[in-house]
């Protein structure tokens, strides 16, 4: 034969990647800074540090789910569960906290044990939306769609319809958990950081965040490639369940109680932030720290709309609405692109 | 013929995506009646150019001329309004609709504000019959077979009554027998004076079929010469811009190593039944057979991708392979047909899928993002990758590079046994001697490959044995000199041997 594939082709080494701004990428991140500007022409107490460590403390709850929801989405899946889950998982909560005080007594014991079946209900929680999307090949719209109403139900039956309360003993124990923190920085803001930063590091470097975008971004060829689709699709949803466990033991001691109208909405919240971060719905690419921005940003909205009174707070869904769509638009035109 | 005026022109036009030109100033026609084949290797540009005729891109410079008048088309409705047609190298067909909405797509037949859905099914039944084909319009595209699928892609633009058809390389995923019913259509409509545009990859057609040969190299045309006046060698040397002597390197005598691999009554349901083979170490095993008889599903079975039951014994152990990541750890690699469905992602770049499937190589905790560059970088040394960008979507490099780098990323396993499933499809002949020589040298270094091909040159070229499937069975062996056109066909059609591994249990 007359080739030699030694031989160098003069395209063998094309030029690497070439630096620059891209806008598409930075589109999150432009908007969130526009947006702080917006709000300190508008306002002078936006930029206090009362102010800031409110709506980062806001968006803890949901940015922690929107971490989990980011794996979700990006593996082509989805979550619409989240918000009753939370619920659900806060009413069990403070009904076991508030049965076992009789035998343990009011102390961090028993709130650690409060923790650990909030943690352990989302795990399991998420475990079965997981389990019937991949073992029972039903389409996770449809499961979470159902265990959605099936998680909202039985937490408005466990409070017979009302609210179910924390004991007040346990309650004043359990409140720095919220209100308490490190250095002026209050605890659901670090978990968040935390979760944020060792979710953005899992997505981008490692082989699990490799194969959550490549089932999204084609399942088969996920599979001809050895990579256990329904394993990496049930982690996800492990995953986002842990993480709504989490999110809740931070949640319960902010109120001390739980309802059927908790959570409401929280997966809506929880999936625009998603979308507005760049990762794409139908998944195959995710980033987290375009969640956390996505996050920042719909809170910002509902504070800056509450911080001034030149437009009604009433419009803060519109709003956001329009962000949702701007950020859609400029995934499409990121597409033509290479 | 080539005195006619064109009908479609090019002058000058040049393409370039981004910082990339891809095209440079071609000038090009097209005359009534004329088969005018389109050949280059792989990344040449001849999809490029032919979606610029048909309005499906814009030229970045220069002028399309129809008829003589400049033209810009800015759609390929406009275009299709004007008489051209452009059969598309990817299948473009609505999964989930049927076949004959898929013909009639853009075009419904209409009776008053309603589809004419009777007028529509017969004629979509009359232009299916007419190439020769058993699909009935009413069933789902998605359950075609690929080559169905071309074939419904074909009825489609047949029945959009074109004066200039371009055609995408339109037979490399159809058999033989589906290839002459083409041919003929094509001759049928060259009498009623269409122009066609064509390309394949499959020089003894271009020969066979084509008045004029025009070969692009680079983005250039390098020359247009009248069919009868150049042979295939000579295609073959103008594409490559060099001499190519022996397509398959020489054939090493037939391995007497160990068995590696045993397979002793293989059932894949609904597809193959009783599969039973040998490979030995440093074999060349060819799969021979007609589309449909099983072959891709007895390799999908044996790697785990598909259910299956049987014995399997690998290096002298007996195991069982559920899963496909099983199977890579027992240094099994299966590199499949479909490379666009089920081989690459294709909205992503080089890299991750070089690494797809030996991930746990360049991972502990974390992917070595710079251990993964390097690999990137041997591959397209070793393998020959031309992108013009290193962090070009895999959907946008040429069908020849994709392929080659699915090779790349199957062979980073390091695998023992290498299962490879037409594995030149679409390919030009440089690159399938390429191809053929890194076939060649892995079982020169004592690994196993078994080759499923429809192209019979391939398997007679290649394979120390080959078996012959027919309507999942293995059929017939062949060895040595027995490896010849004639013997496949007869084992192949089932006018010779029996299922000679029956059933064992
Ligand atoms: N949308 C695009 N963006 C960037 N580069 C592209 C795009 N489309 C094609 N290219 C590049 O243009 C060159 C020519 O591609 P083209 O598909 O025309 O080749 P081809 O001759 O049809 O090859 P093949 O025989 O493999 O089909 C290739 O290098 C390819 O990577
Ligand atoms: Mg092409």
């Amino acid at each position: 034969m007359t080739v030699s594939t030694e031989a160098p082709a003069p395209s063998a080494s094309p030029p690497r990647r070439r630096p620059g701004v891209n806008f598409h990428v930075l589109g999150p991140l432009l908007a969130l800074i526009l947006l702080v500007v917006l709000g300190a022409l508008l306002n002078d107490q936006f930029l206090s540090s009362g102010n800031i460590s409110n709506v980062l403390a806001r968006s803890s709850f949901i940015g922690i789910i929107a971490v989990g929801a980011t794996f979700v989405i990006t593996t082509g899946g989805i979550d619409l569960s989240v918000g009753s889950m939370a619920a659900f998982i806060a009413g069990s909560m403070i009904l076991a906290i508030n049965y076992l005080l009789a035998g343990m007594g009011a102390g961090w014991p028993l709130v650690l044990v409060g923790m650990a079946v909030g943690l352990g209900l989302g795990l399991i929680s998420g475990a079965v939306n997981g389990l019937l999307t991949t073992r029972g090949r039903i389409e996770a719209f449809i499961v979470t769609l159902g265990t959605m109403g099936i998680f909202r139900a039985l937490v408005t039956w466990l409070a017979n319809g009302g609210t179910i309360s924390l004991n007040f003993e346990v309650g004043d124990i359990y409140r720095p958990v919220y209100y308490g923190g490190v250095a002026g920085i209050t605890w659901p803001i670090i978990v968040f950081a935390l979760v944020a930063i060792i979710g953005e590091v899992v997505m981008r470097r490692t082989a699990f965040g490799r194969h959550c975008s490549a089932i999204g971004s084609n399942e088969q060829v996920a599979r001809y490639s050895a990579i256990h689709v329904d394993n990496v699709r049930l982690l996800t949803y492990v995953l986002q369940g842990a993480l709504v466990g989490v999110a809740t033991l931070l949640y319960v001691p902010r109120l001390g109680s739980a309802s059927s109208a908790t959570g409401v909405l929280w997966e809506l919240e929880a999936i625009a932030a998603v979308i507005i971060g760049g990762t794409t719905l139908k998944g195959g690419y995710g980033r987290v720290w375009g969640t956390v921005i996505g996050v920042v940003i719909l809170s910002l909205i509902d504070n800056i709309l509450n911080l001034t009174d030149v437009v009604s707070p009433y419009l803060n869904g519109a709003f956001q609405g329009v962000i949702i769509i701007l950020a859609v638009l400029l995934q499409r035109s990121r597409k033509g692109e290479r | 013929m080539t005195g006619a005026p064109a009908l479609l022109a090019s002058e000058r036009v040049s393409r370039s995506f981004g910082p990339v030109q891809v095209l440079f100033d071609v000038d090009f026609d097209l005359v009534p009646g004329e088969v005018h084949a389109l050949i280059g290797e792989n990344g040449a540009g001849k999809s490029t150019l032919m979606k610029i005729l048909s309005g499906a891109q814009p030229p970045s410079a220069g002028t399309l001329r129809l008829d003589g008048g400049p033209m810009r088309f800015s759609s390929t409705e406009e275009a299709e309004d004007r008489g051209i047609v452009l059969i598309h190298q990817e299948l473009n067909l609505a999964d989930q609709l049927t076949v004959e909405a898929n013909i009639f797509l853009g075009r419904e037949l209409k009776r008053g504000p309603f589809l004419d859905v009777r007028a529509m099914r017969r004629e979509a039944h009359r232009l299916l019959a007419e190439l020769e084909t058993g699909i009935d319009p009413a069933s789902r595209v998605s359950d075609l077979s690929v080559s169905d699928k071309q074939m419904v892609e074909i009825a489609k633009a047949l029945s959009r009554r074109a004066r200039v058809l371009i055609m995408d390389e339109p037979t490399a995923v159809l058999t033989a027998r589906e290839s002459q019913s083409l041919f003929r259509q094509i001759a049928r409509l060259r009498a009623q004076g269409v122009a066609i545009l064509y390309t394949s990859h499959k020089l003894d057609e271009v020969k066979a079929i084509s008045d004029r040969v025009t070969v692009l190299r680079d983005g250039r045309i390098v020359q247009t010469t009248p069919t009868a006046a150049i042979d295939e060698d000579g295609m073959a040397r103008a594409m490559v811009g060099r001499d190519l002597n022996d397509l398959f390197p020489d054939k090493a005598p037939s391995p007497e190593a160990e068995i590696v691999l045993e397979v002793r009554g293989l059932d894949v349901p609904g597809h193959v039944r009783g599969a039973s083979f040998t490979l030995r170490r440093g074999e060349v095993l060819g799969l021979a057979g007609l589309v449909g008889s099983g072959r891709t599903e007895l390799m999908e079975g044996l790697m785990g991708l598909r259910p299956s039951t049987g014995w399997i014994r690998l290096r002298g152990q007996t195991v069982r392979i559920h899963s496909p990541g099983q199977a890579a750890k027992l240094g099994l690699a299966y590199l499949t047909e479909d490379r666009k469905g089920r081989g690459l992602l294709l909205d992503k770049t080089m890299r991750p899928n070089l690494t797809l499937l030996g991930l746990d190589r360049f991972s502990n905790i974390f992917i070595n993002k710079r251990a993964e560059e390097r690999a990137l970088d041997d591959a397209i040394a070793r393998f020959d990758i031309r992108a013009r960008r290193r962090d070009v979507r895999v959907g946008n490099l040429s069908g020849g590079n994709q392929q080659k780098l699915l090779l790349a990323k199957t062979m980073l396993v390091e695998p023992e046994i290498v299962i490879v499933d037409e594995p030149t499809r679409g390919i030009d002949i440089g690159t399938k001697q390429q191809i053929y020589g890194f076939i060649e040298k892995l079982a020169a270094e004592g690994k196993s490959v078994i080759v499923i091909s429809s192209e019979m040159a391939e398997v007679i070229g290649l394979c120390h044995r080959v078996l012959v499937m027919r309507s999942g069975r293995i059929t017939g062996e062949l060895t040595g000199d027995a490896i010849a056109e004639h013997q496949i066909v007869r084992h192949a059609m089932g006018l010779e041997g029996s299922e000679i591994h029956d059933r064992q249990h």
